[in-house]
């Protein structure tokens, strides 16, 4: 079970509102304890993509955010993007591209951004696909 | 010699190069992968051609995008 605070729920949907039309994306770190992983912290970071269709981290962000986790003590649980025109679930790219079967792939969905959907996904090597629950506490 | 990699520090052998590093260090999907040395990012085609120093600091990063098909 993934635990996601309301504030950092709302960062991740404050954002890739921000960035709408396009996908926007980001990182996820925290603690494990058992099968709960707790995110401490979330990453925004920059779709070098800017498009709607896909995302691609900034490495360059990427490689900050990793050394923050680090200087912090968290442990990478994964990432998440947005889905701006489509359901909160792993597309076939989301599943080709999931190099790490050890991390969690969050989805936003903003079909109705009124009413965002967030769903949390294990992938593994196969490409295959698990909801894993997520608690927005 | 002494490198950090991935936060650890670790002993390996003089002129390793990054293509070797990777293959010693057991990185899935290397083609995805990229790799930093102080920071700086080494491109693939200089995998082979890169050697590490002393102190040097190592980050693996995988690709991390998606798309929406």
């Amino acid at each position: 079970m993934i635990q996601l605070s309301k504030a950092d729920y709302e960062k991740i949907i404050v954002h890739a509102k921000e960035h709408l039309p396009e996908e926007a994306c980001g990182l996820i770190a925290g603690t494990k304890e058992g099968d709960v992983k707790k995110i401490e912290k979330v990453y925004l970071l920059t779709n070098i993509d800017h498009t709607n269709e896909h995302f691609s981290m900034d490495p360059k962000e990427q490689l900050a955010a990793v050394k923050d986790m680090r200087a912090n003590g968290y442990t990478p649980l994964g990432n998440w993007h947005s889905h701006p025109e489509s359901p909160a679930r792993p597309s076939e790219e989301d599943k080709r591209l999931a190099y790490d079967p050890t991390v969690n792939y969050l989805i936003l969905s903003l079909m109705n951004p009124e009413e965002p959907v967030i769903k949390a996904f294990d992938i593994d090597k196969d490409r295959n696909v698990t909801v894993e629950e997520i608690s927005i506490i | 010699m002494k490198v950090t990699i991935a936060g650890n520090t670790k002993d390996i052998a003089e002129n390793t190069t990054v293509a070797q590093l990777v293959v010693d260090e057991k990185v899935d999907n290397p083609e995805y992968v990229t790799v930093t040395i102080n920071d700086e990012f080494v491109e693939h085609h200089d995998f082979e051609n890169v050697v590490l120093k002393e102190n040097d600091v190592v980050e693996f990063l995988y690709f991390m995008g998606g798309g929406r098909f």
